[in-house]
């Protein structure tokens, strides 16, 4: 089905879409395509912002049909000890135990739908087919850089310290986000990751 | 060559034009939030317009200079002083090595743009030397006995003939992507009513008190991507326009968008003042 376009003030536009992953499919085509300064992704919707003319613009993103994206992202290993908090409330709300929640976590294939919240912060999505991840009744005042949650279908790595509340699973010693990189962001919008339980 | 902070006031921070291409990273773009102002500034010591400037907040800045500079001094009016004697505001002035630089207090609006000839050189952060008070991307905020490097000044410095801006203007806004969400009077509301800018305002978003903006639609926004200068309206009703530090996504629906050339207007809305919107004219 052909998006759904909206304008976005005098030179943006925003792009619905039917699911996430339909999303980033449009996004990373987009970007290709360099149909804009910026183009973000988000749960199910795209913006392109920064763009000329948005009536020329409007007329390429209807010639977009999912599974139009280059291909795959790179696949980046995150290792991962899963030794969160909330990994017994996680396991308890899929009906399992924690060891099997842990297997389904780095068994799935994961892939980074688009980031948020702070630079670097992936939201992941998968092909676990589970029940949805409550966010904490009340945030934590504070998580550490690398704690790994959950929340909703998203896993998520907090790249610095922050209030937060997803339900924290385990904790990475990857750097997510350092601004002197080349490459800034570990995991941007398409790549794809497996946990690795260590 | 380098200017040394002696007052740093309440936020002083580098500003261009912005980091403009790592929103998909959850990277705020930031930038000056007067971008005519911080041009003017620019142009008046012969910078070219993505030099980096310095913008305050309310209560200036003061700075002691290592060598001769051209500088000058834009947006909100205030009172400029060099070596104690005071000078003009929206012309270039001369300091010579060794003197003080002040910047005073705003006497209406907010933010005032120091330029350098050369520019502030600070290191850019992915692309620009913007501060982004969000995440803190880019360079610190000014301290007290922080040194700023200046660059090679390179054009000429000359006055210049500028009108100065038309204060209380109506902001022109066009229809928001979620104005569906919204009452069928609540557009109508926000283009009427008198709004008052809050005090928790800053350069994440200018927050406005006035009549309720109702929803016509319960529930959750699934979180979506934010422009600047979108008017976003929380579960209060009270509206939020975004400026250049806001976050990359939001959740709450955007009734309308301010056009960006209006947009210079909010960095210089004082806690209080009255804002107003206007449709935009078609086309």
């Amino acid at each position: 089905m052909a998006p759904r376009i909206r304008p976005f003030g005098d030179h943006a536009l925003l792009v619905e879409v039917e699911e996430t992953a339909e999303a980033l499919d449009l996004a990373l085509w987009a970007r290709e395509q360099g149909l804009a300064d910026d183009v973000v992704p988000a749960t199910r919707t795209v913006l392109l912002d920064g763009v000329p003319d948005l009536a020329a613009t409007c007329d390429q993103l209807a010639t977009w049909r999912p599974g139009a994206a280059p291909a795959p992202g790179p696949l980046v290993e995150v290792p991962l000890r899963y030794d969160g908090p909330d990994l017994a409330a996680v396991a308890r709300g899929w009906g399992m135990a924690p060891d099997e929640a842990v297997a389904r976590h780095t068994g799935a294939d994961h892939v980074v739908a688009f980031c948020g919240f702070a630079p670097g912060f992936p939201y992941l999505t998968s092909d676990l087919a589970l029940p949805d991840v409550p966010r904490l009744d009340s945030p934590r005042a504070r998580v550490e850089p690398g704690s790994v949650g959950l929340a909703g279908p998203f896993t998520g790595i907090y790249p610095g310290a922050s209030p937060g509340g997803w339900q924290l699973i385990g904790h990475t010693d990857e750097v997510l986000w350092d601004s002197t990189r080349a490459k800034p962001a570990l995991l941007p919008p398409g790549t794809r990751v497996r946990f690795v339980a260590r | 060559m380098t200017l040394t902070v002696t007052r740093a006031g309440a936020l002083s921070t580098c500003q261009d034009l912005g980091r403009i291409g790592h929103a998909h990273l959850g990277v705020p773009r930031a930038g000056a939030l007067d971008q005519p102002a911080a041009a003017l500034a620019n142009r008046l010591v012969g910078n070219p317009r993505e030099a980096a400037v310095i913008e305050t907040t309310l209560d200036g800045v003061a700075l002691h200079t290592s060598a001769d500079h051209w500088f000058a001094v834009t947006g909100a009016p205030c009172p400029v002083t060099v070596a104690g004697r005071a000078v003009a505001h929206g012309e270039p002035v001369f300091a010579p090595a060794g003197s003080e630089v002040v910047v005073g207090a705003a006497l209406r609006g907010v933010r005032s743009y120091l330029a350098v000839a050369g520019g502030v050189a600070v290191a850019p952060v992915l692309g620009s030397r913007s501060t982004d008070t969000l995440a803190w991307v880019g360079p610190p905020r000014l301290v007290v006995g922080m040194e700023l490097a200046v660059g090679t000044p390179s054009g000429e410095i000359r006055p210049l003939d500028v009108p100065p801006p038309v204060r209380g203007r109506a902001l022109r806004v066009i229809a928001g992507p979620r104005l569906d969400w919204f009452a069928p009077e609540a557009w109508r509301t926000l283009c009427t009513a008198t709004w008052r800018a809050g005090a928790e305002s800053n350069r994440i978003g200018l927050r406005l008190g006035g009549p309720a903006l109702e929803r016509s639609r319960t529930g959750e926004l699934a979180s979506e991507p934010m422009v600047l200068g979108a008017v976003q309206v929380p579960p209060s009703g009270q509206p939020v326009v975004f400026l250049a530090d806001h976050p990359v996504t939001g959740g709450y629906p955007v009734i309308a968008v301010v056009l960006a050339d209006d947009l210079h207007h909010c960095a210089q809305a004082r806690p209080g003042d009255e804002v107003t919107f206007t449709p935009a004219p078609r086309g």
